[in-house]
């Protein structure tokens, strides 16, 4: 059955056709028919409005990440599409599915320098799975379709469909198109296991391993291996080291976990992964966050690569076994093969690097001041240890989430990893709340990122979400700075920031607010947060010298880190 | 070492722009790169000459078979294969010159396709050592002017066809030739052949349920 439709109610439908509950955006000229639409024929979406399309774009990508469906964000031509490039780019670097739907310029004037058109389809070329410029109602419904089924199949990513305006407007006779009429003949990424031959192969490496080691990435996450993963640690007694992204493939307080490898991740979680003679990595790209400088990486293991996406094995460190296929099957394939094994010497070695560890923790440490690791610890405490989900921009806050959080449960943490965008914190944590709006969601930002999009804290208040947010305040863009501090020669070169109130600002929203100071100050405030119906922000004024440590120096290897500093006064063991 | 790899692509907008991107993105480097229509309605056939070690041609593949609209990929280097291409060259040929160059062209089994006072157009088509060997020769009267037209290659006798039809790929044709789709290393079926069958398109509700707490 067909009706005559326009291009504009082509989007909402097939959008309504695809399961969309969401759709986050900002209107503008290139679009407008496509909003007429939504309000004339009132489609049942919810229509998130952002304040910037940078906005828009984060909110798509953390509504995909929380939920596990399509984000779609919505733009017009010109400066909106162009502002939404940050938000695809992350999305494309953290394999996030997100559809965007820009306007373009009527057809006519494609080419012509017209008002608001810039070259949409060429500029996100490179930060997109795929993308398609419409100049043909007679195109729109299956480029629709195909842009959906693109984004959240195989290795999930972004994909633009930019649509000229003339389009929208133009009708035809509409149907979804039918599954069969779809025309991809350069992609079928059906789920599969990988070769037999070579999984078994890898079972035999891991079975001979005297000191295995797992790396998980967020491909286990998405692929919903997790339970998979958890199994073949405990048959193997074999570590298991997750990735930023990871973080929440298996919990964080089980003895297997031994946390966050790479820059800022563990001594001895670095240690192990240095050490390890067998090295299976699932789901995760090695990068060079992950492995430091890629000639000494884990030199004496022998690598098991499993990865749905073939370019990402061998991309950047040879292979010795490479497992292309999906996590969940080829676990499942993998898991039978591997023999219950004990591993206590390797166990017991990495249980003696993290007494070191431990013994230099800051929270170990008898002190008044109000450091950052405490901060996130108590936070940790008070939900339950850990029941809710935590949301983060990107910098020094960041990485003490990722260390000091103990995440216990899949898909709590989501952070911008690949690109390491800096404002993704507040946005995403809207859609993150939109998707999942049962669960308490803390966004943990620093001041820095914060400032970068804050202007959405309208749409927090507007939406009535009622996010939590843990500011950090260090005056400082404190990641730079630290690196200002280590590497060149404390030359503060535009780090120092100037800050609004921030209790202000939020109270100028129409959200209550709570600066503190002082540790014993924390609990309180977080508790009162947490009593508070709707939105709330503590902003917690910290030390603006206070580094992130251990940390892995750029271009040098993981074996070489710069550790905690040892307590002033040591105890008898430290040697 | 240079490599010649043939890739199959739908002839749609942007798909040059975006092969062309991602060799630069990622840094490859490209000696020639043609691009032509294939026996299959609707698909494109490019050759790239490409130089790079073992690890750099597998991630070409790999990443040329990561575009959408690229439909198979395969590295010819080491198969049987003809490998062909055309020169243009513009050379100065006055007095005795012209007699020793005409001699060479016949050497080259090459033909001259333009003749004026002091200058000769001349076209040899062939593998790529052969033009440059006769382009070497020639420098020595004075080359006006070149155009070269980059390799085309293809796999002797049965070897890997993987078009046909619109739609691309025929399942038998690739499940002969599925090794070569993908690195040599990489044993996988990744891109697997379409099926003949009426497929279904799941909309994004019904993948994967997510389940929010272990």
């Amino acid at each position: 059955m067909s009706e005559r439709k326009n291009g504009a109610q082509i989007v909402w439908e097939s959008l309504l056709a695809e399961g969309v509950e969401v759709v986050f955006g900002i209107p503008g000229g290139a679009t407008l028919p496509i909003y007429d639409a939504l309000a004339k024929h009132e489609y049942a979406l919810r229509h998130v409005l952002a304040t910037h399309e940078q906005g828009a774009s984060h909110m798509a990508d953390g509504y995909a990440r929380a939920t596990g469906r399509v984000g779609v964000c919505l733009a017009t031509s010109g400066p909106g599409a162009t502002n939404l490039t940050t938000g695809l780019a992350n999305a494309h670097m953290d394999s996030s599915p997100v559809v965007a739907i820009t306007g373009q310029v009527p057809t006519t004037l494609l080419g012509r320098d017209g008002f608001q058109e810039a070259d949409v389809h060429g500029v996100t070329m490179p930060i997109t799975k795929h993308n398609y410029l419409v100049t043909d109602i007679h195109e729109l419904p299956h480029v629709l379709r195909e842009a959906f089924y693109i984004a959240h199949t195989g290795r999930p990513g972004p994909v633009l469909v930019d649509i000229c305006k003339d389009v929208q407007q133009a009708e035809i006779e509409f149907k979804i198109p039918d599954s069969a009429d779809l025309d991809l003949p350069g992609y079928h990424p059906v789920l599969i296991a990988a070769d037999p031959d070579a999984i078994g192969q890898a079972a035999n490496l891991i079975n001979n391993a005297g000191q295995p080691v797992i790396v998980a990435g967020q491909g286990v996450l998405i692929a919903q291996a997790e339970a998979e993963l958890c199994q073949l640690a405990e048959k193997a007694n074999i570590p298991v080291i997750t990735t930023l992204l990871g973080v929440g493939a298996i919990p964080q307080t089980d003895p297997l976990s031994i946390g966050m490898g790479g820059m800022h991740g563990e001594a001895y979680t670095n240690n192990a992964m240095m050490e390890s003679d067998v090295l299976v990595v699932i789901g995760a790209r090695l990068d060079d966050r992950l492995t430091g400088v890629f000639g000494t990486f884990a030199s004496k293991a022998q690598i098991i690569h499993i990865d749905l996406d073939p370019a990402e094995v061998g991309k950047n460190l040879a292979t010795d076994i490479p497992l292309i296929g999906d996590a969940l099957l080829t676990l499942r394939a993998l898991l039978p093969l591997v023999e219950p094994n004990e591993h206590p010497a390797w166990l017991g070695q990495i249980a003696e690097w993290r007494t070191d560890t431990d013994f230099r923790d800051v929270l170990a440490q008898e002190t008044e001041e109000l450091v950052p690791p405490f901060i996130i610890r108590q936070l940790w405490h008070l939900t339950d240890e850990g029941n809710c989900i935590v949301v983060t921009d990107v910098g020094q806050h960041q990485m003490w989430e990722a260390q000091y959080f103990l995440h216990t449960k899949r898909r709590s943490l989501f952070t911008s990893g690949g690109l390491g965008t800096m404002g993704f914190g507040l946005p995403a944590a809207i859609g993150v709340q939109v998707g999942r709006p049962e669960e308490p969601v803390w966004l943990v930002a620093g001041d820095g990122g914060f400032q970068m999009t804050m202007a959405e804290l309208s749409t927090v208040v507007k939406e009535e979400l009622p996010i939590k947010i843990a500011l950090i305040n260090n005056r400082h863009l404190g990641m730079v700075r630290q690196w200002q501090t280590i590497f060149y020669n404390k030359r503060y070169s535009g780090t120092p920031l100037f800050n609004p109130d921030f209790v202000k600002l939020a109270d100028a929203y129409g959200m209550p607010g709570l600066a503190v100071r002082h540790k014993e100050e924390v609990e309180g405030a977080i508790r009162q947060a947490q009593a508070h119906e709707g939105p709330f922000l503590i902003e917690f004024q910290v030390d603006p010298f206070a580094d992130v440590y251990p940390m892995v120096a750029p271009g040098k290897s993981n074996a070489d880190m710069i550790r905690r500093p040892v307590p002033v006064e040591p105890l008898e063991e430290e040697g | 070492m240079k490599h010649t790899i043939v890739a199959w692509m739908e002839d749609k907008p942007g798909v040059l722009n975006r092969v062309a991107s991602l060799f630069r993105r990622r840094n490859f480097n490209i000696e020639s790169l043609t691009v032509g229509h294939s026996e299959a309605p609707g698909i494109s056939r490019m050759t790239f000459v490409v130089e790079g070690d073992e690890r750099q041609i597998q991630q070409v593949q790999a990443q040329l078979f990561k575009l959408i609209n690229v439909t198979a990929v395969q590295d010819v280097t080491h198969m049987p294969s003809v490998e062909r291409e055309l020169a243009l060259i513009k050379v100065n040929a006055t007095g005795a010159d012209r007699s020793e160059i005409i001699q060479l062209v016949d050497i080259y089994r090459a033909s001259i396709v333009d003749v004026e006072v002091d200058s000769l157009i001349i076209q040899i088509g062939g593998p790529t050592d052969r033009i440059e060997s006769l382009t070497n020769l020639l420098r020595n009267f004075g080359i006006r002017e070149m155009v070269r037209t980059g390799s085309v290659a293809m796999v002797r006798g049965n070897g890997f066809t993987p078009v046909e039809g619109h739609n691309g790929v025929s399942e038998t044709r690739v499940a002969q030739g599925a090794r070569h789709l993908t690195p040599p290393k990489i044993n996988l079926p990744y891109r697997p052949f379409p099926q003949k069958e009426k497929k279904t398109w799941p909309t994004s509700t019904t993948t994967r349920t997510l389940i929010s707490t272990y």
